[in-house]
């Protein structure tokens, strides 16, 4: 009975059987430096993180299961927290707001955010600095962003009730509007991210080799084909990265509606995120109970959110390669 | 050349580390220094910290350097957040974790009923230090709102906000309205009078000008003035029996349904900020503290133009206010309560309202301010308006959520102005949501 097994092949006889002279202290020393270095060069991360990572995860889960008002002790309530948010009207809404203009900012994000990389991929003049002015608005603080597109969307004599006017529309109340507030919030989340994401579509597009566009192009393929045929499927696990890593950043959306209108997130909570909802409970009214609930419970969210990206690439890619073969 | 570069990098890194590390002490023995109240420097002065939110005043007027002087043996360190609203949650960690708090701190009055209801442990009963000997000098209402139901008293009045009606004359003359205060007060025997008035306004008023900013502020003026509020006084939650919180909601919604508002949300839409000296709306109900705010939002583009009165019917009222109180771990108490009384002392804070028109809440200073006229507001008597509504003003009686349920009917009554949401189901709005929230 031979089971098949990767580990522990039989040792061959002979040389090694006979045994050698002992090792030096020195040699035995220097094997053990080579097995626990790893652990000591890691350690500093994982030390780090099990301090300000694990801890306070582990801590907002013990919080939520408390009554615990600002400024005064813990009282244990169980599942009270969780049963008060999930019959919360404002938690859903809190929710679909989230989801909203999470897609209403991801997409166009994204979208300009590959147009704008394939462009800079071409060989022109100065391009260096074009590229480097592309992360100029992430550089930028989220408050000072804000402020400015507050100015630009006020109602008043703001710019973009200016730009209307000239095609003879009427101004609208930005602030107060449901959509009209939620698309002002999603153009700073635009703005602020989409040259950090051509730049990373940038380095992956990259690393395709140019053999494969002169071979498409000798085909007679043109840019608009190259960039279907050829760029894309060759970015299509940065593509992934920057999905995942724009909808944790969607879905954890909070200084931008925060400095746009304050906690309440509008008259109507019309864009009130969960990271608003959450600020609000704990800070505003002072139940860090029920903040530390929503932490959670955003957490878990982005955990789903992306394992369901993966699968969802995972499948695909398994799809694609079947249809190759 | 090439085996060059390895070593460079490294040094870079190492010293990259070295300096990270280097941060990371340098800030925590900040931190532990700024948090150590206990800091009786070594030459014998003792270091009392202050920590305060927004604009006091202290600083503005020199009382700091002033009582520096006076006390040789004393060093003031001063800090000030400038929203209450990121200052008591930092507070309330270190009050928590028993460090870090400063030997003063200062509290909104919208927290002192949450203090004296649950944070008696964790601050200095006055009673017992020089400071106590003040108490007697304030409105009944201001200290017995800082008392605790065993009698300590935790903190001590700074400030009250006594309320007048502030207003644009330039834009009520362009309307035909009166624009001398006392001729204006004459018209105005009510808030339904008031509206009144707003509708004839609106009716002739230049184009892009309201009223008053918002229904919202418009709302709270109106239960400003008023006794009983949220809560009663054996501490129910009352908000939605009362009638007068009803009464003031609907006649906010009313001003609301009629556009007689800017629909700017007060502290929070950066627009109404800008109204101030845009003329975007004509009044607002006017706290002693708002005085500064205005000349420091509208600036020389409202030098002149603004004005001051008394509330319709001379009705009295506060709205804000604050306390200043030694936490528990302070190790100068004795100290910290001279500074207090010091500070809380009807001269000191007359100079305050001469700087800031924080407007006193030592009766004995009620005097030393009474002549006080501003030119900003044509030289308006603010001194006497503000004193007479502070003698006008009740009881207030306060509690734990009052800011939870305030923030809710102001959201609601926006909903009103900028949603287009009829007020009955704005008031249901509010009432589904405090329900959820504190019920």
């Amino acid at each position: 009975m031979s089971t098949p097994s990767t580990t522990a092949p039989p040792a061959p006889a002979g040389p090694r059987a006979t045994p050698g002279p002992r090792p030096s202290l020195r040699s035995r020393l220097f094997r053990l430096e080579g097995v626990t270095a790893p652990y000591a060069y890691v350690a500093p991360f994982f030390l780090l993180f099990l301090a300000f990572g694990l801890f306070p995860l582990v801590y907002t889960m013990w919080i939520s299961f408390h009554r615990y008002e600002l400024g005064s002790d813990p009282e244990w309530t169980g599942w009270d927290n969780y049963t008060w948010l999930f019959t919360n009207p404002k938690f859903y809404n809190a929710l679909l707001k989230t989801i909203t203009i999470g897609i209403l900012s991801t997409v166009p994000q994204l979208l300009l955010a590959l147009g704008l990389a394939h462009l800079l991929n071409y060989r022109m003049r100065a391009r260096n600095v074009f590229r480097v002015s592309m992360i100029m608005p992430y550089a930028t603080s989220v408050a000072a962003s804000t402020l400015v597109f507050a100015q630009i969307f006020g109602r008043d004599g703001g710019l973009a009730n200016w730009l209307l006017s000239l095609v003879g529309l009427d101004g609208l109340d930005w602030r107060n509007g449901d959509l009209s507030a939620q698309i002002a919030i999603a153009v700073i989340v635009t703005w602020r991210w989409t040259g950090y994401n051509a730049l990373i579509y940038l380095a992956g597009m990259q690393s395709i080799s140019t053999d494969l566009y002169e071979a498409a192009a000798l085909d007679g393929a043109n840019r608009w084909q190259q960039f279907v045929h050829v760029t894309l499927p060759g970015l299509r696990p940065t593509i992934l990265f920057t999905v995942v890593v724009s909808t944790i950043g969607a879905t954890q959306l909070f200084g931008e509606p925060l400095l746009f209108g304050g906690v309440d997130g509008g008259a109507l909570n019309q864009y009130q995120t969960l990271g608003l909802f959450m600020y609000q409970q704990g800070w505003a009214f002072g139940a860090l109970g029920r903040a530390a609930t929503i932490a959670w419970v955003t957490f878990l969210l982005i955990v789903v959110l992306v394992l369901l990206n993966t699968a969802l690439a995972r499948w695909r890619d398994r799809d694609t390669e079947g249809a190759r073969r | 050349m090439t085996t060059a570069r390895p070593t460079t990098r490294s040094k870079a890194l190492a010293a990259a580390a070295t300096t990270l590390v280097g941060a990371l002490l340098i800030t925590s023995c900040s931190t532990a220094s700024s948090g150590a109240s206990d800091a009786s420097a070594s030459d014998g002065k003792t270091n009392l910290t202050v920590s305060l939110f927004g604009t006091f005043g202290y600083e503005e007027a020199g009382l700091f350097d002033e009582y520096e002087k006076q006390n040789p043996d004393v060093t003031i360190q001063y800090e000030s957040t400038q929203g209450e609203n990121n200052y008591w949650p930092a507070l309330q960690t270190k009050l928590a974790s028993g460090n870090g708090a400063a030997d003063v701190q200062g509290i909104e009055v919208g927290r002192i009923a949450d203090v004296v209801a649950n944070q008696g442990d964790k601050w200095t009963d006055l009673k017992g230090t020089p400071a106590g000997d003040q108490v007697a000098n304030y409105p009944e209402w201001k200290s017995a709102a800082a008392t605790t139901e065993d009698g300590k008293v935790l903190a001590l009045g700074t400030d009250i906000g006594p309320m007048g009606l502030c207003y644009r004359s330039d834009l009520l003359g362009q309307a035909g309205l009166p624009t001398d205060p006392a001729q204006l007060a004459a018209r105005l025997g009510s808030w339904d009078d008031y509206l009144a008035l707003g509708r004839e306004f609106k009716a002739k008023a230049p184009a892009g000008t309201a009223w008053m900013d918002s229904a919202g502020g418009f709302y709270n003026a109106i239960v400003s003035t008023e006794e009983e509020i949220y809560y009663d006084s054996s501490g129910e939650l009352v908000w939605d029996s009362n009638p007068a919180v009803k009464k003031a909601f609907d006649t906010a919604a009313t001003a609301a349904a009629e556009n007689l508002t800017a629909k700017l949300e007060q502290f929070e839409d950066p627009a109404w900020d800008k109204g101030f000296g845009g003329g975007a709306f004509a009044t607002i109900a006017c706290p002693a503290w708002m005085v500064g705010y205005i000349k420091g939002k509208a600036g020389d583009a409202g030098a002149g133009k603004w004005n001051l009165t008394s509330l319709p019917g001379g009705a009295g009222g506060n709205w804000g206010g604050s306390y200043l109180g030694i936490p528990k771990s302070s190790k100068n108490t004795e100290e910290a309560a001279k500074l207090v009384k010091w500070l809380t002392d009807p001269e000191q804070q007359a100079k305050v309202f001469g700087v800031g028109g924080n407007f006193p809440s030592n009766t004995g200073a009620f005097d030393l301010v009474s002549g006080a006229t501003d030119e900003y507001f044509q030289g308006a008597p603010i001194g006497k308006v503000f004193s007479a509504a502070a003698e006008a003003a009740p009881t207030q009686i306060l509690g734990e959520e009052d800011a939870v349920v305030k923030s809710s009917l102001v959201q609601s009554l926006l909903s009103v102005e900028t949603n287009g949401v009829s007020p009955a189901d704005a008031w249901q709005a509010a009432s589904k949501d405090l329900a959820n929230q504190i019920g």
